[in-house]
């Protein structure tokens, strides 16, 4: 502590990693909407297949009304009976062609939003998969499964038929404003004049929603990190009997969704209905105008029944605009969550060098760290140097960093100042496969994915064969997973069958000897072994490690004894190296961390 | 025909599940004791009883209210279908006096009746918009807390081979499908039906020649939407298997993206992910095509309906059997009748998963707790921690015991310690004693009470169990201490953190005891995390403390400040201990060896180190070795 980091100057700038935490910024309106327009670009032509099948479509449904018209005026008023038959045949041609091309429309959709969607999960995947651990300690898995499932979903059915029919609807708009008007300009003039409370009451009801809609998936996120809380830490909770605790909150936060919930409704309800009551009052004018002039000859009786009939096919795209709009506004929003993953992106850059057999030849030099939204050092000004084969113990008091030390040699945070060389090669400048390829950890949280025993194992060598999978079982004292119902083909994980600690612990370990590295991390990874099943593992580890360099993270004696030498970390840096006994006899605050025992038979 | 949304069981599909069944891919492995996959005819029929049944039970409070919502739905669908019906009566009834030069008295009156009901509509849809959505809700509401609550009053048991993520995925995707349902289906099913209906029967009042024309219509849609939910079926379930295998992967993938990045599993995953993300893309573009395909047939045979209206009603007004006021109503009438039958598809899917999610809330509430309340809970005195238990079996697997028949007799106070090999049943033991498990048969007695008549409460107040799965909550230091006592003051907090040896750990943190834990305590480490654990139970101060390897993850000093904390904390109360480290045994009054079940041996632990050949005498000496 108080001791000034050193600068290694070095052709690294450090740049503090910035990580979005999901907070909740101002949304930026259509702006991240419209960048993933290219993800469109791929289907123009089914786009285009789809806009003009649409307007098309809307030319084909108005003319229907026309011919209407034309026979209530002709073979009816004007008693031309001749004509009625050929009339018929157009309405029946042209009634048929609509249902075509609405079919082609929604044939080029469906390809167009499916392939969206998936497209999008998959880029969102990969990004995720790329983010660093700093991005990952920061976000529940809940908060980015709902933006990959939820939102995304909220996309493309925007993309796929809320644009498509926002388009259309205005263009029918328009396009029949335009027919009444030639039909008969008084009445178009008056259903023109009723276009314009709805518009302006849209413009205002898209603001107050999207502000609400963002707040409900929100606490929708909220509610789920609590769901998911509750569900991973059940057993507490029922050691602990607190339930009604628990009950207590979730209870808080779903009334505060529902209120929300409730909020939205309101605001929605009146807006459907406004949209609802304006094309039935246009009507009444309409009827009251139409009626009047039919009565002063000023037009034909079919004029008014086309005039009405086409009015009235105003009403769907006229209510629908709001459930569109809406459909809008919750996919911006959605984009704005979704960009929050795309703009985040990866401080741990990839480097170009690869190494070629490596030695494992492992140096720390004037390494610190810290986190990026703290600025206490957690590790400063570390010096270690592993020739190859060697076997480092790291021994250190809770919470000294050697977990976050461990964890910047396969780059899963980056050193934010000194470096961390293999070979003589910045770890920085090299390429992550390849890094990662020579590094390998068994962490003391062991992950088991739902995937068969082998998957799991293989993991950092997909090419294993056999053989090794049976040795790399053996080392970890493993071999319980032959006798899974299935054997290595036993589906474990969340999706299959559960293992106890102990058993996850050395299939994780079984993982990491696997990969056969160059250099192999062990953070704490014995802890929930038994004593016995201990001492088989460390002594088979024991030949696991005389040919690769190791670092080991010790809490016990018995494992520093795994190793050549020995590291206390203090304070977040290196004190101390030696071997076990050097630093037991000469370091007094070693003595105080490894030999407890004895001082309990001396006390 | 008009009933086809209720949610009846698509039954061909049914025979098809088999077939339909995807072939797993052979790096998921293989996995059969899956809950939600193998549903057995008669099982899916229980189910289906049971979903009714539950969706009875979470509407039949609000019955008052939903009838008023009927009656309002009926007056607004009432004032929709009179507007053709107006405006027919203004062209044939209304014109005729203005042309006859008789003034337009009668078209006024015609259109005033009409801004009625266009006034009563927009009354009633939005009271309707209203009043139903916040019914939807509080329906929702009430569904969340109970399933929540329900979930949490099940055994470890029940959660051991159900899983957090099926436990996550009902209460969130499956509650918010139901949303999904009550937000627009209901809505959208009782205007469909309603204008269905309505419209038959003013069309055949209207005039009864061209009604019947219209409704030749009807054995068409009947034909297209039983073929509709037939496929419609299928195609969902295909999606909805899809779907979970994505989110599965992706949730796994984020949880475990440390092992994943530092085995480079990304470009597997990526393969993995894409697979079943192509699969799921699928799946949902068949669902798009089955609807391309119906919606525009529906429009067609409404579009052919209207034509040969128009073309008969055309020659029957030539004819003047039909004036050009109904044929016009008829017109207005065919283009409401056939549209929401196109959104019916909509609703269709939302109605089947609703009804599917349904199906699996009521299959969680079915679900008894199979350690219950007792109906009658005892009074039990004042908590001593005199446990005992009296030809305890259990059985996980009926017929293999891991305890064939124990008897222990722990005085109150005593610290024992359980020792053996993994499968020994020390754990199976502790788990018992906090009654994650009721024993298969005999019985564990607190104080002289069956821990089987313990009410939760009185029970969890004088057990507490600390495991090395020592889950931290979002919320600060503080916060996650308290757990154990949620009227505990600040004051009490710090002095059980300070009792545990955790008191300066936490004020070396950025913000002491208010730190927040992000992410499950990802900023603690495993040890931090462990005494934040042990200081929760201190707080707790139970009579009985059981600690199953609770102090695996510390290091030596740590351990030893633990140690020192253990002999005050543990002094006034029972305690159980099961440690793999010596060290922490041997602090006890008294020690169990166990082997498959059974105690081997028996006595305070200075004494069976003495014994020759004795097992315990064994890993003590294996342990000295260790430590040299």
């Amino acid at each position: 502590m108080g001791s000034a980091p050193v600068q290694m100057p070095s052709e690294h700038t450090v740049q503090a990693p910035s990580i979005a935490a999901p907070t909740t910024r101002a949304p930026e309106r259509s702006r991240n909407l419209w960048r993933l327009r290219p993800y469109l670009k791929p289907h123009r032509w089914r786009l285009a297949v789809m806009f003009s099948t649409a307007m098309l479509g809307v030319g084909v449904s108005l003319a229907v009304p026309l011919v209407t018209r034309a026979i209530i005026d002709g073979p009816v008023t004007r008693r031309e009976l001749s004509m009625l038959v050929p009339l018929a045949l157009l309405a029946l041609g042209l009634s048929i062609s609509e249902v075509i091309l609405v079919w082609m429309r929604r044939w080029a959709q469906s390809r167009t939003v499916s392939d969206l969607e998936a497209t999008l999960r998959h880029d969102l995947y990969v990004r995720l998969q790329s983010l660093p651990m700093e991005f990952h300690t920061r976000w529940q898995s809940g908060q980015l499964l709902s933006r990959v499932t939820t939102d995304l979903s909220t996309i493309r059915r925007f993309m796929g038929f809320g644009l498509l029919f926002l388009v259309m609807n205005i263009l029918q708009l328009a396009v029949v404003t335009v027919l009444l008007l030639q039909l008969y300009w008084p009445l178009g003039l008056v259903v023109l004049v009723a276009a314009v409370p709805i518009v302006m009451v849209s413009l205002k009801f898209e603001k107050k929603y999207l502000r609400i809609s963002r707040k409900v998936q929100d606490q929708q996120g909220d509610l789920a990190t609590r769901i998911e809380e509750s569900a991973l830490g059940f057993r507490v909770i029922k050691s602990f009997g607190r339930r009604p605790h628990v009950q207590g909150q979730f209870d808080d936060e779903a009334t505060r969704l529902y209120d929300t919930e409730v909020e939205k409704v309101r605001l929605a309800s009146r807006f459907w209905s406004f949209l609802g009551v304006i094309p039935n009052l246009t009507l009444v004018i309409v009827l009251l105008l139409g009626a009047l002039a039919v009565g002063r000859e000023a037009i034909t009786l079919g004029t008014l029944v086309a005039f009405i009939t086409l009015m009235l096919s105003l009403v769907w795209p006229v209510t629908s605009l709001g459930a569109i709009l809406a459909m809008a506004q919750e996919s911006m929003t959605a984009a704005d969550r979704i960009s929050e993953i795309l703009d985040t992106h990866s401080v741990i850059k990839d480097g170009s060098e690869e190494l070629t057999n490596p030695r494992g030849h492992l140096r720390f030099e004037h390494v610190g760290f810290r986190f990026s939204d703290d600025s206490t050092e957690v590790l400063h000004d570390i010096n270690l140097d592993l020739t190859p084969g060697t076997t480092l113990a790291l021994v250190g008091a809770t919470g000294s960093g050697k977990t976050t030390l461990t964890a910047l040699v396969p780059r899963l945070y980056d050193v934010t100042a000194g470096r961390i060389t293999i070979d003589g090669h910045d770890i920085r400048d090299l390429s992550l496969v390849s890094l990662r390829t020579a590094v390998a950890s068994a962490f003391d949280d062991p992950t088991l994915f739902s995937m068969s025993v082998r998957e799991n194992l293989t993991l950092g060598r997909p090419d294993a064969s056999e053989a090794d999978v049976q040795q790399a079982l053996e080392v970890a004292q493993a071999q319980f997973a032959n006798d899974l119902p299935w054997g290595l083909e036993t589906r474990v994980g969340e999706q299959g069958m559960s293992l106890s600690g102990g058993q996850r612990q050395r299939l994780a370990l079984a993982r990491a000897v696997l990969a056969k590295p160059a250099v192999l991390v062990l953070d704490d990874t014995l802890s929930a072994l038994d004593v016995h099943t201990e001492a088989l593992v460390e002594e088979a580890l024991r030949n696991v490690l005389s040919e690769t360099t190791g670092i080991v993270v010790a809490h016990r004696a018995s494992t520093v004894m795994l190793a050549d030498q020995v590291a206390l970390l203090q304070n977040g840096t290196v004190t101390h190296v030696g071997t076990h006994h050097e630093l037991l006899t000469t370091v007094p605050a070693y003595r105080h961390l490894l030999a407890a025992e004895e001082e309990e038979v001396h006390a | 025909m008009t009933t086809q949304t209720q949610q009846t069981p698509p039954e061909a599909s049914e025979a098809k599940e088999d077939e339909q069944q995807p072939k797993e891919q052979k790096w998921r492995g293989v996995f059969e004791d899956d809950p939600d996959r193998e549903v057995s005819r008669a099982t899916s029929i229980r189910l289906k009883e049971d979903s009714r049944k539950l969706l009875g039970e979470l509407l039949r409070p609000y019955q008052k209210l939903i009838w008023l919502l009927v009656v309002i739905v009926i007056v607004e669908n009432g004032a929709r279908l009179a507007v053709p019906y107006l405006v027919h009566l203004g062209i044939d009834n209304g014109i005729p006096p203005i042309l006859a030069g008789k003034g337009s008295q009668e078209l006024i009156t015609i259109v005033i009746a009409v801004l009625a009901s266009a006034l009563l509509q927009a009354w009633a849809r939005q009271l309707f918009l209203m009043r139903s959505g916040r019914l939807g809700q509080t329906i929702l509401l009430g569904l969340r807390r109970r399933v929540f609550d329900h979930f949490q009053r099940l055994s470890p048991a029940f959660h051991d081979k159900f899983t957090s993520g099926r436990v996550i995925s009902r209460l969130t995707s499956d509650v918010q499908v139901i949303d999904e349902m009550l937000a627009n289906g209901f809505d959208g099913l009782v205007t469909a039906l309603l204008t269905l209906v309505g419209t038959a029967i003013i069309l055949l009042t209207l005039d009864v020649k061209l009604g019947l024309i219209a409704l030749l219509s009807f054995p068409a849609l009947m034909v297209l939407t039983a073929w509709f939910r037939k496929r419609s079926g299928a195609v969902y379930r295909q999606t909805r298997e899809a779907v979970v295998l994505v989110i599965v992967h992706f949730v796994e993938s984020m949880t475990g993206i440390r092992a994943v990045q530092a085995f480079r599993r990304e470009p597997r995953n990526e393969e993995i992910f894409h697979g079943v993300n192509d699969r799921y893309r699928k799946a949902n573009l068949e669902a798009f095509r089955l609807n391309a395909i119906f919606m525009p047939s529906i429009k067609g045979v409404g579009n052919i309906t209207i034509v040969a209206i128009l073309a008969y009603g055309g020659y029957q007004a030539y004819h003047g059997h039909v004036t050009v006021g109904v044929l016009t109503a008829f017109l207005l009438y065919l283009r409401q009748f056939f549209e929401p039958l196109q959104d019916i598809s909509q609703f269709y899917n939302t109605f089947l998963s609703a009804s599917a999610a349904l199906e699996k809330l009521s299959g969680v509430l079915n679900e008894t707790p199979d350690v219950p309340e007792p109906i009658k809970p005892a009074k039990p005195g004042p908590a001593h921690g005199h446990l005992e238990l009296r030809n305890v079996r259990f059985e996980y697997v009926d017929g293999v015991p891991v305890l064939p028949g124990l008897q222990l007799d722990v005085p109150a106070g005593q610290t024992l310690a359980l020792v053996g090999t993994t499968g020994a049943g020390k754990t199976t033991i502790a788990k018992l004693v906090a009654r994650f498990y009721d024993p298969t048969s005999g019985h564990l007695l607190l104080d002289g009470v069956d821990l089987r008549d313990l009410a939760e409460d009185d029970l969890r107040e004088r057990v507490v169990m600390v495991t090395q799965e020592n889950f931290l909550f979002t919320g600060s230091v503080a916060d996650n201490i308290r757990f154990g006592k949620p009227d505990a003051t600040m004051e009490e907090v710090v002095e059980a953190a300070k009792v545990i040896g955790a008191h300066d750990f936490i004020m070396a943190l950025p913000n002491g005891y208010e730190t927040a834990v992000e992410k499950r305590g990802s900023r603690l480490s495993a040890g931090q995390r462990q005494l934040v654990a042990f200081a929760r139970a201190f707080l707790a101060n139970p009579a009985v403390l059981i600690l199953d390897e609770a102090t695996s993850s510390l290091d030596i000093p740590s351990e030893r400040l633990i140690q020192r904390a253990l002999k005050t904390i543990l002094a006034d109360r029972t305690a159980i201990v099961i440690a793999h480290r010596l060290s922490t045994v041997e602090t006890a009054d008294r020690v169990l060896v166990l082997e498959h079940g059974r105690i081997i041996e028996d006595g305070p632990p200075d004494h069976l180190i003495t014994m020759d050949d004795g097992h315990y005498a064994g890993l003590h000496q294996a342990w000295e070795d260790s430590l040299a």
